[in-house]
């Protein structure tokens, strides 16, 4: 065990396993963190805490693993390297493991310009690659990038995202590869829609025998509407939703479409189980988290495993 | 070269309301080649400045200096005989250049007329575009010459994230995503292992994070 | 002596506002017929600059303005001329003329002041 959380104990034992994903709120109030909590516990083997994502000021991530792990939740921070520089992330690193965080996500962080502070500076002084090379360093060597004796090391289950439908094409896998050998234990998707695509991306990774040495979560986000679906479509840079997807909620009338979501989220769910080398589905209910039970269960996938 | 942009006339006009007898000074460097600051410039603006401030009932007497760098002390030097005479010294040089002639003549107040830009190249005319930060170490030999630093947004050294999209950045559909360009010429040159390999945490000491820099050749000093 | 309208720059247009015009006609031959290949084109675009700086100093951008003749439109070089020249007249002496006047009068006027006194 690299970190003994309880994410990789469900991994090593060869589970199918499950995340999701809590965004803290734009505020103070511990109370909405502990709502999303409540529509979480039971359902998941850890949870992730979003950090400032699309660059929107939030309750920081490390408060928000707090508040959900108080809860009885695993907790998985995020962490992106465009608002702190090297000593920051470390620092926060050491403080996070302190406090008994045991799951870390290593992003880029989108820009800032997309946020409530576009004419901040951006720090990007070690880029995502790099952070998990470095929380590897610390885990492994129990040293500082310095070389410095820590005194004690952080303990994480680390892990990095990956866009299987990212441009440009041909370095998709050689991407992943990067993360692996950075240090990745784990990667969690972007939402996958465009099944045929994200298959052929596995098995191009299998070829590799990526699979054996990364434990591969894959992303899915349940539609709400067609209309989201449409939203995300246009807004969201890499996200890839084919027209049949689409034409097949929409199809259904207004009241029903988030019924259908639902219904073609846990289908998809199962026939990821179905794929080699996925270890495990990330669900992302962006503020649906109320509806995890129903899809996790529908999935088959409760109860989820106590492992000591 | 250095590029820049003028002050908008307003601006200009307001710095200058304390003083009625002043120096325009140009400079003949990167600031003359991309038309922000040379001989030509310095006509134009004393003469804009001129009819605005007549107009206002609040005459001006400017004197139009050009010298042939604003970075290099033999050439500020030459200012030295008459700057004393004016109140100020509206400069159009880059800030390099400013701030030259700012240290040099102590007791003169100077007034930057453009702002400086980035170290760029004219992708044609009128249009300049930023190619390198002065990191201070440089790494062109590995990213087929396109530098990470400078045009990925997020300068990461282990591009693209993922908010590229069919070559465009993430941040403005006006930008090219740099890591497509990197990976695109490393193709092209035969080079893509270079791509997987894992990058040393950069050194931003020799970039200005490590304060203002100063380079000493030995050889050169005599 | 101009050889080109090519030869006409921003600085050079705003000087003939310094030394008291009120109005500024450019007169380059027709677009595709420049002897210099392009001089005319040039010209245009200097033009526009400096109407932008009369837009920004509010000396009036109306007080400048190119057109495009052929050395055989006489006529039509009398017509523009005269409809520039109404138009400077509408707009009225520039306002750097304007303060020039009113400075020579109250110099006139401190000077006549003194006499009588
Ligand atoms: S790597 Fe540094 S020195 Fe080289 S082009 Fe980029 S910013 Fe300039
Ligand atoms: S889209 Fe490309 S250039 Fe823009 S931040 Fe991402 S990697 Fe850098």
């Amino acid at each position: 065990m690299k970190s003994g959380s309880n994410l990789e104990k469900v991994l090593a034992a060869g589970h199918f396993s499950v995340t999701a994903e809590c965004g803290p709120p734009r505020g103070a109030d511990p109370e909405i963190v502990r709502k999303k909590a409540a529509f979480v516990r039971g359902h998941v083997d850890a949870c992730n805490v979003t950090d400032n994502q699309t660059a929107m000021v939030r309750m920081s991530s490390l408060a928000g693993c707090m508040l959900i792990k108080e809860q009885g939740i695993e907790p998985l921070i995020q962490m992106v390297v465009r608002d702190r520089n090297r000593i920051a992330l470390q620092s926060d690193l050491l403080g996070a493991s302190a406090l008994g965080v045991r799951n870390l996500l290593c992003l880029s962080g989108d820009h800032q310009k997309f946020g409530d502070d576009p004419q901040a500076k951006n720090v990007f002084d070690i880029d995502s690659m790099q952070l998990i090379h470095l929380v590897r360093t610390m885990r492994d060597e129990g040293v500082f990038p310095s070389g410095d004796k820590l005194e004690g090391a952080p303990q994480f289950f680390i892990g990095c995202a990956v866009n299987p439908f990212a441009d440009p094409f041909e370095i998709r896998v050689p991407r992943l590869k990067l993360k692996i050998d950075a240090g990745a234990d784990f990667v969690q998707t972007q939402c996958i829609y465009n099944m045929d695509k994200f298959k052929k991306y596995m098995e191009d990774a299998r070829k590799e025998g990526l699979h054996e040495k990364v434990k591969i979560l894959a992303g899915v986000t349940p539609l709400k509407s067609a209309g989201m679906a449409k939203f995300m479509r246009r807004m969201v840079a890499g996200m890839d939703i084919p027209e049949a997807v689409i034409e097949r909620i929409a199809a259904e009338p207004k009241d029903k479409q988030a019924a259908k979501g639902i219904e073609m989220c846990i289908e998809q769910i199962e026939e990821l189980k179905e794929v080699e080398g996925v270890a495990g589905v990330h669900v992302m209910a962006i503020e649906w988290e109320e509806k995890l039970e129903e899809i996790i269960g529908g999935a088959g996938l409760l109860p989820r495993p106590v492992l000591v | 070269m250095i590029t820049g942009t003028p002050k908008p006339i307003e601006e200009v006009l307001e710095m200058l309301e304390p003083y009625d007898n002043i120096i325009v000074a140009g400079c003949h460097g990167c600031v003359t080649v991309c038309r922000v600051g040379g001989e030509k410039e310095v006509q134009v603006l004393a003469s804009t400045i001129r009819l605005a401030r007549e107009a206002a009932g609040n005459k001006i007497n400017i004197k139009e200096v050009s010298l042939e760098r604003q970075c290099d002390p033999e050439y500020v030097e030459s200012m030295r005989p008459y700057v004393g005479d004016y109140q100020a010294v509206l400069s159009i040089a880059c800030g390099a250049g400013i701030q030259f002639l700012a240290e040099k003549f102590t007791t003169t107040p100077l007034l930057p007329g453009i702002n400086t830009g980035f170290l760029g190249v004219t992708e044609r005319q009128g249009e300049w575009a930023e190619r390198c930060q002065g990191c201070g170490d440089c790494v062109l030999h590995l990213t087929g010459g396109i530098c990470p630093v400078t045009r990925c947004a997020k300068s990461l050294f282990h591009g693209p994230c993922g908010g590229s999209v069919r070559g465009i950045c993430e941040v403005d559909k006006e930008i090219k995503c740099g890591w497509q360009l990197i990976i695109d010429r490393l193709k092209a040159l035969g080079q893509m292992e270079n791509y997987g390999k894992l990058k040393p945490y950069k050194g931003w000491s020799s970039a200005r994070d490590g304060g203002p820099r100063r380079i000493i050749r030995e050889d050169m000093i005599s | 002596m101009l050889p080109c309208t090519g030869r006409i720059d921003e600085a050079l247009l705003l000087a003939a506002f310094e030394n008291g015009a009120d109005g500024v006609m450019v007169i380059g031959c027709l677009e595709g017929d420049c002897h210099y290949i392009s001089g005319n084109i040039r010209a245009r675009a200097r033009v526009e600059r400096v109407y932008k700086i009369l837009e920004q100093i509010k000396i009036g951008p109306d007080r400048i303005r190119m057109y495009n003749l052929s050395a055989g439109e006489g006529e039509r070089f009398a017509s523009y001329a005269n409809a520039f020249v109404d138009q400077v007249r509408n707009l009225g002496p520039s306002p750097i003329n304007l303060v020039r006047s009113t400075n020579a009068q109250s110099a006139v006027q401190t000077a006549v002041q003194g006499e009588a006194t």
